[in-house]
């Protein structure tokens, strides 16, 4: 039994002290390979009596399973050490950046309008549009606002040239979102409940004016819609809005011609810190206008006033983004300074929706 | 609208405080834009004594006084004050007006502060005139009789506490252009009692040496009634103090008496007269007719008018003398030689005067009046209201009043509801209110009919009557009233498919990494050339600028000039969208919304790994697929280049869906880059959002999923093919070999350029698609698959000219 020990000890060692592949398979032919030490003493085996090979058989085996199991063993450590070693040499800086990837955004016009429509169209709104160019009936006589009012000139409206020979009255660029009011009407009747945001022109460029900007008009027409109803929209709008507890707005007596009676709306606010904030302090401030549809715009309309009534506003879509996001001029909107675009732009994941909030 | 309080308080009895009656202006719809309160810059300045005035021990100009000053006001504590004073009138005993430390003195502008002057203190001020922006006068402190109240504040002495208040008047609201207007809407709001107004006529001595006549065709509605009278023998100087401080306070320069009496009783009742002098008034007869055309006239502002057929004129034998409603002519108005006047009350038709004035563009103050509305029944009144101050501020002896036509009737009545109040507005006002309202407004009422006060035209429905009853008692009292939706229940969607899209469009494009533009939907002219628009039917008549003259043709323009601006601000590489209207017809209706891309420079910034290159014509091309997949385009497109004038010729296709264009892409002309002042590379596309067809079903429901368990097998195949040949014609030719078998076509290598000609023969190209096969019923034999393989070399071959490649 002596060999066996011998040979046991001198196969572990070899093993343990093999230090590649190559050396492993050179050990392993020797011990267990067809003519290897092992193996040829298994040979032996057949030549022992019965009583013999019932001892030496199962020596041998064991001595067999050790030795294989120890290659075994010697050689997923050896590959264990080599892939260290491989994966020690990969190393890279991960400080460096991330392949680049271009960042969008959406401008503070469109996530506004998205916002106040997802606002109305919970309060059961749909959404309306119409044409820029505007004929002069739709933009202003179909709202009460015959050619020679005085109203008419407070739009500082911009003209269509009018090819020769041809008398009608010149297109205009429509100067509020109105007319989508008759339109809407003409084309659906009545009951109706429509915002209709958009792009709207006036001649006027300073520090807070831009000749182009955005409206959203409203308008709600049943058989018994009155102020207070409009009130209470507007209220829960602005809350809505602005993503405060508690708004209050002032409706304060004014006129449109296309509302009876009209009213322009202040919202309560504080500027303390040069910071505004809606539903606190002793401030007011003017938001929109809004009255009730006049007889006359729902006749023009083709709407009957003896048998429906309802309410209209309209305010300005680029106000509103200013106030709610702290955006300080009005012309930059229009200017496209990807500077401008990055910091005041939104990502094309912010999608505001009633039920999981409109700004992150 | 410019007054003052106290110009109110002639019209109004009234406890009410400044702030109150600002208040209630604001809530009545007459906003108030501004007061300028002289309280508060003067109201400090109070009244003082000098008890002694002594010589500066070191200096010779100066005096040191002591002065008593009453701080809390007359019959309070004095306290006395030791001031160093520079003026020459300074003087023992002299009553001036003291500032204490602390004061900002307005003509100065400087915060008194205690203050040593040559080693003696001194603690406020004696004031000037200059000083408190009273005058110009600083040759010595203001220096008061001996009478003037110790201790009382120096405006509320000197009449000049008036607060000036300025107030925005809506179109509708003629009536509130009259301080009398205003008062009447603050006494129905019950802030006080509107004070009758007495006007007695005075009785002319003579009969009027001048005529007048309307012409019949204007008698109806141009001109329904023309009134006047000759004063003799007035003295034309300076309007009394009062007077000319009421003008001055509302910013009116006092001119003379006549002349600051009409402009009194245009702002005191919005009733503007205009003053003849009588002398130069030819031919002792004033004709009201609508002019020829052609005729010239002086007017008061300087500058020389010319007639249009129809525009109203007053003539006398040499022609016109004013233009009617709007302007008077220079010759034959009044200067201080005048002394026989011929005062005019007129009502002009709002319309046409509107009409003339435009057409002339004068903006008036009577313009302005009379194309609101002045109040035809004032008329008559108006000019006994005015000859009765002229008689007492200019003397003179009054003709009797000539008039021609009759005081239009705009008598109408509109039925009182007293529920509608709170149907319309939702406010409940008992009916005994609501009448006290309209009554206290100038309605009459019998029985159920309102009828409106000749001041108000623009009460025409019940719907006013609801707004004043409504405005009178505070729409700041409404409160809001929940309005449920139509439908109960969760909110069904409400955009529309088209709007999903531009959503959608937009949204994908923000994905994609490119910035959102809002550019001005004008633009200049020669930008909208570049991209074929510019015509007359998109010019405007009136553009704000010349970069902003014609309706865009094309998104691309727009975000080309904003590349450019960018690029100046040292940003190089942009990617900007716009989704928005552009215009081909001057028509409403005729626009289209586009979603254009833009990308300039580089695709990526340089980076450690190489990722920066040129955008190319297959950056646009990509996310133009992107988005019209988003907007649930087919897959299936056909491509051409049949591409407008700005994209490059050669770089730029169009797909397509039979007719319908649903998008153009490929890099944009060199000369509209260079012409636009874009540095290049720049590459665009253009999703024409409309034309992508709806889907014909529209249903929630997939088709079924189509799984086969057996191996689909990939053959890769390269051709050589002339350089000109399309990839997409290989393709489908190779995808008709067998529509059932192939179920992809993908190109995945394209060999080309001098390389590929020095191989492959002049002309040539090569290019290796991928052809995968899905068997349906059983595994595919190599004998069938060589078959298909045989049918894809042939079809192409007959399709391009191509061969396998060796």
């Amino acid at each position: 039994m002596d060999a066996l020990t011998d040979l046991k000890a001198k196969y572990l060692s070899g093993i343990s002290a093999a230090s590649d592949e190559a050396g492993l398979e050179e050990l392993r032919l020797a011990a267990l390979g067809k003519k290897g030490e092992v193996s040829l003493k298994m040979r032996e085996l057949g030549k022992m009596t019965p009583e013999e090979r019932q001892v030496a058989g199962p020596a041998l085996n064991a001595l067999k399973e050790e030795i294989d199991g120890a290659l075994r063993a010697k050689r997923a450590a050896l590959a264990d050490a080599a892939l260290d070693e491989r994966l020690k040499a990969e190393w890279l800086d991960v400080t460096l950046p991330g392949r680049p990837r271009p960042q969008g955004t959406i401008h503070p016009v469109s996530q506004v309008t998205e916002e106040v429509t997802a606002i109305f169209a919970d309060m059961g709104f749909s959404v309306a549009e119409g044409p820029q160019i505007e004929s002069d009936w739709h933009n202003f006589d179909a709202l009460n606002i015959p050619p020679e009012h005085p109203a008419r000139q407070e739009h500082d409206t911009f003209f269509m040239a009018r090819a020769e020979g041809d008398n009608r009255p010149p297109h205009v660029l429509r100067t509020h979102t109105s007319p989508v009011q008759i339109r809407s009407m003409m084309a659906n009747g009545a009951p109706i409940r429509v915002i209709a945001p958009g792009r709207v022109y006036r001649m006027d460029m300073d520090q807070t004016h831009a000749p182009m900007f955005h409206q959203v008009e409203g308008l709600a027409i049943g058989r018994d819609i009155s102020m207070a109803n409009l009130k209470w929209t507007l209220e829960e709008f602005c809350r809505a809005f602005f993503e405060v507890e508690q708004v209050d707005l002032r409706f304060r007596a004014s006129h449109f011609p296309f509302t009876e009676p009209s009213a322009e709306v202040d919202i309560r606010c504080s500027w303390a810190g040069g910071q505004l904030k809606i539903g606190e302090g002793d401030d007011w401030m003017e938001i929109l206008g809004s009255g009730m549809v006049h007889p006359k715009v729902l006749s023009a309309a083709g709407v009957d006033p003896e048998m429906w009534q309802g309410f209209a506003f309209g305010m300005g879509i680029d106000r509103l983004a200013m106030l709610k996001y702290g955006i300080p001029d009005l012309r930059a909107f229009f200017d496209s300074d990807l500077r401008w675009l990055r910091h005041y732009g939104f990502a094309a994941l912010d999608m505001p929706t009633v039920h999981g909030g409109l700004s992150r | 609208m410019k007054f003052t309080l106290s110009w109110l308080k002639d019209h109004l009895e009234t406890e009410a405080t400044l702030a109150d009656i600002l208040y209630a202006l604001t809530d009545l719809g007459l906003e108030v834009e501004e007061v300028v309160d002289p309280a508060d810059t003067l109201g400090v300045f109070r009244i003082c004594r000098v008890i002694e005035a002594v010589q500066h021990p070191n200096a010779d100009r100066l005096r040191v006084c002591r002065v008593e000053t009453l701080p809390d006001g007359p019959g309070g504590r004095a306290e006395e004050v030791q001031v160093v004073c520079g003026a020459p009138n300074a003087r023992t005993g002299l009553v001036g007006v003291f500032a204490p430390p602390g004061t900002h003195v307005p003509g100065t502008g400087v915060d008194l502060k205690p203050g040593v002057i040559r080693g003696v203190e001194s603690n406020g001020m004696l004031c000037s005139e200059r000083e408190l922006m009273l005058s110009d006068n600083h040759d010595g402190i203001i220096d008061l009789p001996e009478t003037a109240p110790l201790g009382e504040r120096f405006i509320d002495w000197k009449g000049l506490n008036d607060p000036m208040i300025y107030i925005k008047i809506t179109p509708n609201r003629p009536d509130a252009l009259g301080v009398r207007g205003i008062a009447r809407d603050l006494a129905a709001r019950g802030l006080g009692r509107l004070k009758p107004l007495e006007i007695a006529p005075v009785k002319g001595a003579f009969a009027s040496p001048i005529s007048v006549a309307i012409a019949p065709e204007l008698k109806e509605k141009g001109c329904p009634l023309f009134a006047g009278r000759v004063i003799r023998g007035v003295k034309n100087g300076p309007s009394p103090d009062w007077l000319q401080a009421r003008l001055k306070a509302i910013g009116l320069r006092p001119i003379s008496a006549l002349v600051d009496i009409t402009n009194f009783f245009t702002v005191d009742q919005n009733r503007p007269l205009h003053v003849f002098d009588a002398a130069k008034v030819k031919g002792g007869a004033l004709r009201i007719h609508p002019a020829e055309g052609g005729e010239e006239i002086l007017a008061l502002d300087g500058k020389t008018y010319t007639f249009g057929p129809g525009m109203m004129a007053i003539s006398d034998e040499a022609g016109p003398e004013s233009i009617a409603g709007i302007m008077g002519g220079e010759l034959s108005g009044c200067t201080g030689e005048t002394t026989d006047v011929f005062v005019e009350s007129a009502y002009w038709d709002p319309i046409t005067v509107a009409t003339t004035g435009r057409a002339l563009k004068i903006n008036s103050d009577a313009r302005y009046r009379f194309e609101r509305g002045v109040d035809p029944e004032f008329t008559l009144p108006g000019l006994e209201a005015a000859t009765a101050m002229i008689l007492d501020l200019c003397g003179g002896e009054p003709s009797e009043v000539v008039l021609d036509g009759a005081v239009p009737d705009t008598r109408r009545s509109y039925k009182l509801d007293p529920a509608r109040v709170q149907s319309l507005v939702g406010m409940e006002i008992p009916e005994a209110e609501q009448r006290r309202t309209l009554e206290a407004l100038g309605f009459t009422l019998e029985g159920d009919r309102a009828i409106p006060p000749s001041w108000r035209p623009d009460v025409l429905g019940e719907a006013d009557l609801v707004e004043e009853v409504a405005r009178i008692a505070s729409l700041t009292k409404l409160e809001g009233k929940p309005m449920p939706r139509a439908r109960a229940g969760v909110p069904q969607p409400i955009l529309t498919p088209m709007q999903v899209r531009e959503k959608a469009a937009r949204r994908m494009l923000a994905g994609l990494g490119y910035n959102e533009c809002v550019t001005y939907s004008f633009i200049d002219a020669t930008a909208a050339g570049l991209f074929g628009g510019g015509s007359d039917a998109l010019r405007l008549e009136n553009p704000i600028s010349s970069e902003m003259t014609h309706m865009r043709p094309d998104l691309l323009p727009g975000l080309l000039q904003a590349a450019a601006r960018n690029q100046a601000r040292g940003f190089a590489d942009l990617a900007l969208f716009e989704v928005g209207p552009v215009f081909h017809g001057g028509e409403p209706g005729e626009q289209q919304l586009q979603a254009t891309g833009l990308l300039v420079g580089a695709a990526a910034p340089r980076d450690p790994y190489g990722s920066r290159r040129p955008v190319d014509l297959f950056d646009a091309k990509a996310d133009a697929e992107a988005v019209l997949s988003t907007l649930g385009a087919p897959a299936r497109r056909q491509i051409d280049r049949k591409v407008a004038g700005w994209w490059h010729p050669g770089r730029s296709g169009r797909m397509t869906l039979g007719p319908n264009v649903m998008a153009v892409y490929g890099e944009l002309h060199p000369k509209v880059l260079r012409a636009l002042g874009v540095k290049g590379p720049a590459v665009a596309f253009t999703v024409l959002v409309e034309a992508v067809p709806q889907p014909k079903v529209r249903t929630p429901t997939r088709p079924a999923l189509v799984l086969s368990d057996l191996q689909a097998v990939e053959r890769d195949f390269a051709f050589v093919v002339d350089a000109q040949v399309e990839a997409l014609t290989l393709m489908n030719a190779a995808q008709g070999a067998d529509k059932a078998l192939i179920e992809r076509v993908t190109v995945f290598d394209q060999f080309s350029g001098e390389k590929a000609e020095a191989q492959m023969g002049a002309g040539k190209k090569s290019l290796a698609i991928t052809v995968r096969l899905q068997p349906r019923d059983k595994t595919l034999t190599d004998e069938e698959i060589e078959a298909v393989g045989a049918k894809i070399v042939d079809k192409v071959a007959k399709a391009t000219g191509g061969v396998l490649r060796g």
